[in-house]
């Protein structure tokens, strides 16, 4: 009888939320259906490449808001993986245009007549495939694990990721023999699967591939932050010490999803690059990876939805805004970390959230649901009520 | 080879000195209230341009005020910085205490705002600026006056902020539209300008044949020593230093015994903004500046904080100058030249030459950093105790 009791509920529970994942499949599929066949033919292709490399930003946004939202770290360095994706992408396609034994013409300029050794595997496309993400996955695991084994955390953590940053950065930028340096390597001139990457083709097909990419790393964000996984992130958000004497190991679910975060990235790096055409150090430049970070704010934290929301939405106004007026976009970006932080903590569906809930159930005549644990606490009857005391 | 050495352990306490005046407010306003201040190196680069518009009026003055304009420009930074930094706690900053990442956000968002208003200030913005200052200002004193604030003030604050704000934003537009060009140039612009020292400082002493020390370093020394002196005296030599001590050691239990943490707070944040200007200042004596000067030395003088330990001045002095020799001697490539041109050295040759250029340099420092914390987690000097919990 007991267990008939416990298995009911739990079967209800799981036949809501099975409904509400179909629920959730069908509105995905609808709006994959509107971005891949609708609106190609509505947006000119420039507008089109540009949503394409929004797209392309909004799965960084998702990694970020997997670590920072769900977990708590704030990482101000994910240009690195985003760059290390891009650049692994960059070099085959640099091997794949020139024939059997060219090398990339840079290389003559700086007197270099070895194709240099780190070079060598991406001759093979299986490889890159690989390295577009398992390479950005295993410098963030090696840097999460040198910095989460001593406990570093909070600002300390923003500030390493950070530094890290500069330091990519700097070995990118001052290294002109082994990757062009300062000017990046160039793709849209260079041939995938024998066309031009920048081709009206090529270019619908990454278009099309960035939908899809998405689609999987939502899917998959989705899957790690539903089940237990998820709980245990979001525990260590909110109690790390607990967690730990717990008997758990914070450690390496840390170290975990900042590898998954960090090939997400890296994904989007790759993406990103064939659709703007080059990748170079800017990609690490400080002021982009911060900017990251606001997107997921301003959409709404450890939503997944408010992250892609948030990226596409902040890039659109970028790009209206300063194209117009140069000027007024820092302006602007300045005021959009204040206001997000100070008077939208929970961003856009935080806020649409509260407003929406509210205003249906006080249209509906419904109570308003606040404060879940008063609620649920048990009623206190005065000790004179009581049976005991009465008796006596 | 010693004259070599010499000169670049010089260099890079040199080094380490302009490190150690940027980080020093950075560490003060951290230790006390575990505020991430990305607005610091913006700050740095309004006492920098602080200098160099004091320098322009020592010129047109002539004379010998241009040699003497860095004794004004020297307080005058620290003042210019020291107010912002004030506005700045009491407009943003007061309201996120406890939230050390969305502190970080808010004030990069604000040095965003500082590297914009440097590039385009221009006399029509300031009149904007003015009258947004003017109208809020006078229509909240007569609001709360006449009306019955605390009801309306949850509508009425926004509504007046936007008001004021859309106010002096069009007046800055038709200003700047409806006046000659010479008028509303902005001031600045976005490239470089360049402070000419004082002669006095143009020089160096020369020791020997070869070994130099340019002036201009030997006085940002002497300048941060004054500093850390100033700074040393006024946290263990005044009641407000003992209250800063006291609120960094406890925040509780200082507010417990009456001392008023909100304006210890403030005053912590005006002093460390103002070591920022100083810093700026210094730091002018060096190269050109521009709208991106603070983005240069804010991971640098980060890093001495987290080496050197929260809250701890000593900390933050042995790391500086750490960070700085070591810097200087990697990227000068002057190790490389210590060892004896053998080939059983020369892998050791080679990997320092590798990393002898200033951008290689800080690629290897970084990996030093990261080792050095595998060691000493908390820093060189860890607080002690066992509250702390960052």
């Amino acid at each position: 009888m007991t267990t008939d009791m416990a298995v009911q509920p739990r079967r209800a529970a799981k036949a809501s939320q099975k409904r509400k994942f179909v629920m959730e499949a069908i509105a995905i599929a609808v709006i994959a259906l509107i971005l891949v066949v609708i609106l190609p033919l509505f947006l000119t292709p420039f507008r089109l490449n540009l949503l394409g490399r929004f797209l392309a930003l909004a799965i960084v946004a998702l990694g970020i808001d997997l670590i920072w939202g769900f977990t708590g770290l704030l990482s101000l360095g994910h240009g690195i993986f985003f760059a290390l994706g891009g650049y692994a992408f960059a070099m085959y396609l640099e091997l794949n245009t020139l024939g059997e034994g060219q090398m990339p013409e840079f290389f003559g300029l700086y007197g270099v007549t070895e194709l240099p050794l780190f070079w060598q595997p991406f001759n093979s496309f299986p490889f890159t495939l690989l390295a577009i993400f398992l390479i950005p996955a295993i410098v963030a695991g090696l840097l999460g694990y040198l910095v989460f084994r001593n406990r570093i955390r909070g600002v300390y953590f923003s500030i390493l990721t950070q530094a890290a940053l500069v330091v990519f950065f700097n070995f990118f930028n001052g290294q002109q023999k082994l990757i062009n340096g300062t000017n990046g390597l160039k793709t849209s001139t260079s041939v995938f699967m024998g066309q031009q990457v920048g081709s009206p083709g090529m270019r619908m097909f990454f278009y099309i591939a960035t939908v899809i990419a998405l689609i999987a790393m939502y899917a998959l964000c989705r899957w790690l932050t539903s089940g237990r996984f998820g709980r245990m992130l979001v525990a260590i958000r909110d109690d790390e010490n607990r967690v730990r004497f717990s008997g758990y190991d914070p450690t390496a679910f840390k170290v975990l999803v900042f590898a998954v975060s960090g090939a997400i990235a890296g994904i989007a790096g790759a993406l990103y690059t064939v659709q703007s055409g080059i990748i170079s150090p800017q990609a690490m430049d400080i002021a982009f990876s911060i900017e990251m970070v606001i997107w997921v704010a301003v959409g709404g934290r450890a939503t997944l939805v408010g992250a892609v929301l948030g990226a596409v939405l902040v890039n659109m106004a970028r790009s209206l805004l300063s194209e117009r007026f140069p000027d007024v976009w820092l302006f602007f970006q300045g005021a959009l970390f204040l206001i997000v932080v100070t008077a939208l903590p929970d961003g856009i569906i935080g806020w649409g959230r509260r407003q929406f809930g509210s205003t249906v159930t006080s249209a509906l005549g419904l109570a308003p649901k606040d404060l879940p644990y008063l609620a649920d606490e048990p009623e206190v009857t005065p000790l004179s009520e009581t049976p005991e005391f009465a008796e006596k | 080879m010693l004259e070599g050495l010499i000169s670049g352990l010089f260099n890079g306490i040199s080094i380490g000195a302009v490190l150690l005046i940027v980080a020093l407010g950075l560490a003060i306003v951290f230790g006390l209230m575990g505020v991430i201040n990305l607005a610091h190196g913006e700050l740095m680069m309004f006492g920098a341009y602080t200098t160099f518009v004091v320098q322009n009026v020592a010129k047109s003055m002539g004379g010998i005020a241009p040699d003497l304009y860095i004794f004004a420009a020297l307080p005058l930074a620290f003042l210019v910085a020291a107010l912002l930094g004030l506005l700045l706690e009491r407009t943003v900053i007061r309201y996120l205490y406890g939230r050390p990442l969305e502190t970080l956000l808010a004030t990069w968002g604000v040095s965003l705002i500082l590297i914009q208003f440097i590039r385009s200030v221009s006399l029509p913005m300031v009149i904007g600026l003015a009258i947004f200052a003017g109208l809020f200002l006078v229509g909240r004193w007569v609001l709360t006056r006449y009306t019955d604030w605390e009801r309306i003030g949850g509508w009425a604050n926004p509504l007046f902020l936007g008001l004021s704000a859309a106010i002096a934003v069009l007046a800055w537009i038709t200003i700047g539209n409806s006046t000659s060009a010479a008028f509303s140039r902005a001031w600045f612009s976005t490239r470089n300008v360049d402070v000419t020292p004082p002669s006095w400082l143009r020089g160096g002493i020369t020791l020997g044949n070869t070994l130099q020390f340019p002036s201009a370093r030997l006085f940002i020394i002497v300048l941060t020593v004054i500093c850390l002196v100033a700074v040393y005296w006024f946290l263990n030599g005044t009641a407000w230093g003992l209250r800063i001590r006291s609120v960094t050691q406890n925040r509780g239990m200082s507010a417990c015994l009456g001392i008023p943490t909100g304006q210890v707070d403030a005053i912590t944040f005006a002093l460390g903004s103002g070591l920022a200007g100083i810093a700026g200042c210094a730091v002018t004596l060096l190269g050109s500046v521009g709208p991106n000067l603070g983005s240069n030395y804010i991971v640098d003088a980060f890093m001495v904080v987290v080496v050197g330990g929260v809250g701890k001045l000593v900390g933050s002095i042995v790391a500086a100058l750490i960070i700085g020799v070591t810097t200087y001697l990697v990227g000068s490539g002057t190790l490389a030249l210590l060892f004896p041109p053998t080939a059983f050295l020369q892998p050791a040759i080679d990997f320092f030459t590798f990393f002898a250029t200033t951008s290689m340099a800080k690629v290897m420092v970084f990996a030093l950093i990261i080792a050095f914390l595998q060691v000493r987690p908390a820093g060189l000097f860890p607080p002690k105790g066992r509250s702390v919990e960052l």
